[in-house]
């Protein structure tokens, strides 16, 4: 069973509609003794930073992220939930993530050598994959759908699971041990993004005692 | 590296499809799901739906259409028209929209941008401009009501204006070439892509996949969107694409 953690920042409907057209059971909650009940998590997010932030921090979110994942279950941030599983973010002034992986969002360069990028980076870029994971099982290339103005410098290359080249190399999957994040949407990133969800899902099957 | 994105768009009143569409082979040519999941097999980049409803029921009926299009299709859409709050926008990117796209609300409202690019974000916020050229201002005015008013604000500074208050993305309506099938906007385009950091939508006037080219070439556009080309199948997505991918353009 996977919990969609619903901390009221979240495009949750169409991410919870993938799921059960893979057939994956689910539940969408903010209950933590629900939540407790699940094998692995997803942590979605549409908005700022900050404002994610203080809602998991105000409803003890927060620790019960940091709990279960430190118990070994997975857990998948999606698009801003990736960007909360890291250090701390620039956007509207510092806040302090998760911490369960090592780097800091900020803001995507507009101009890199001359060259001018729009921002935010919206579009259907292709993936480099750069380091083996079960997420990216039977994936070698392809495209998702990204759109953010914001993107994680992450602090250890063996985090990066794939990249896009824009203006930057923006990580674009991420993951170590149980923890694994998406900058884009994988529910909106077609053939792409339904394998990654539905590796994600085997991977929560697989952890299920 | 990131691609030109190619996007039909729908317009929707009371939750069917109008505009005349001929699509054979489709059970319901009506139905805006089935049109969506039509194409998205032809390789849509992402879909625009345009709620022409002229009801509150007809409105209401297009969170539904919003909720089945996110239940059944993987891309990314936008819904415009009659959105005019926050309590709008909400409802409509709560169903599954992944963008709203603000007009005539925007303008008369401009705090409506700052708003909503404050509580969903920049990405969530296009602001589509309808743009129609005037010899005494010697550029573009933008006019609003579905073209029919005209406003104070020429093209080029209420774009700068828009990005400015927090929108991500620009929809550009050549008024002009709109209909035409003689290509979009290419000055038009080009000014307004220019000027602004945030991607650029160019729409109105495409007649065939060369007029795509242009508008990425010269256009400067970021995307480009269709209607009645693709709707009447003048030409199809597909088509659009091998087109471009032949003359080097990087497409998905």
């Amino acid at each position: 069973m996977i919990a969609i953690i619903d901390y009221g920042m979240g495009n949750l409907y169409s991410v919870s509609k993938a799921l059960e057209r893979m057939n994956a059971e689910y539940m969408m909650t903010s209950d933590q003794e629900e939540l407790a009940k699940a094998d692995g998590y997803i942590l979605p997010g549409v908005g700022s930073f900050k404002d994610a932030m203080e809602i998991l921090n105000e409803t003890g979110l927060t620790q019960f992220v940091q709990k279960v994942v430190s118990e070994g279950k997975p857990l998948l941030g999606i698009c801003l939930g990736m960007q909360l599983l890291f250090d701390e973010s620039i956007e509207n002034g510092e806040a302090k993530g998760l911490s369960l992986l090592p780097g800091r969002v900020i803001r995507i360069p507009d101009s890199v050598n001359g060259e001018s990028f729009k921002v935010p980076h919206m579009g259907w870029n292709d993936l480099a994959i750069r380091n083996e994971s079960p997420l990216l099982a039977g994936i070698s290339s392809g495209y998702a759908y990204f759109v953010h103005s914001y993107f994680v410098d992450a602090a250890d290359e063996d985090t990066l699971l794939a990249t896009a080249s824009y203006s930057v190399e923006v990580p674009a999957v991420v993951g170590r041990g149980n923890v694994y994040g998406t900058q884009f949407h994988p529910e909106k990133s077609s053939e792409l993004g339904l394998a990654i969800l539905e590796n994600y899902i085997n991977l929560v099957e697989g952890e299920k005692r | 590296m990131i691609t030109k994105r190619i996007i039909p768009c729908l317009d929707v009143k009371e939750g069917r499809v109008v505009k005349g569409i001929q699509f054979l082979g489709l059970r319901d040519a009506g139905d805006p799901v089935e049109l969506a999941k039509f194409y998205d097999k032809e390789g849509a980049d992402e879909l625009v739906f345009l709620d022409i409803s002229a009801s509150h029921e007809g409105r209401k009926t297009m969170v539904d259409v919003v909720e089945q299009v996110a239940a059944q299709l993987a891309i990314p859409f936008t819904v415009g028209g009659g959105i005019n709050s926050l309590e709008d926008m909400k409802r409509i990117l709560r169903a599954g929209a992944d963008k709203v796209s603000l007009n005539t609300a925007a303008l008369l409202n401009p705090d409506l941008i700052t708003e909503g690019a404050g509580f969903f974000g920049s990405q969530c916020i296009v602001v589509a401009i309808d743009a129609k050229y005037d010899d005494q201002l010697g550029s573009w005015r933008v006019f609003t009501h579905g073209g029919r008013n005209a406003t104070e604000w020429e093209v080029v500074e209420w774009a700068k204006e828009a990005v400015k208050r927090g929108a991500g993305e620009i929809l550009l309506t050549s008024m002009d070439s709109d209909g035409e099938k003689s290509g979009f906007n290419l000055a038009l385009n080009k000014a307004v892509s220019e000027a602004v950091t945030v991607p650029v939508i160019a729409s109105g006037g495409a007649g065939n996949a060369e007029h795509f080219l242009h508008a990425f070439q010269e256009g400067k556009a970021d995307a480009a969107l269709a209607a009645s080309i693709f709707h009447y199948k003048e030409t199809s997505v597909k088509e659009v694409k091998a087109y471009l991918d032949q003359q080097g353009v990087n497409v998905r």
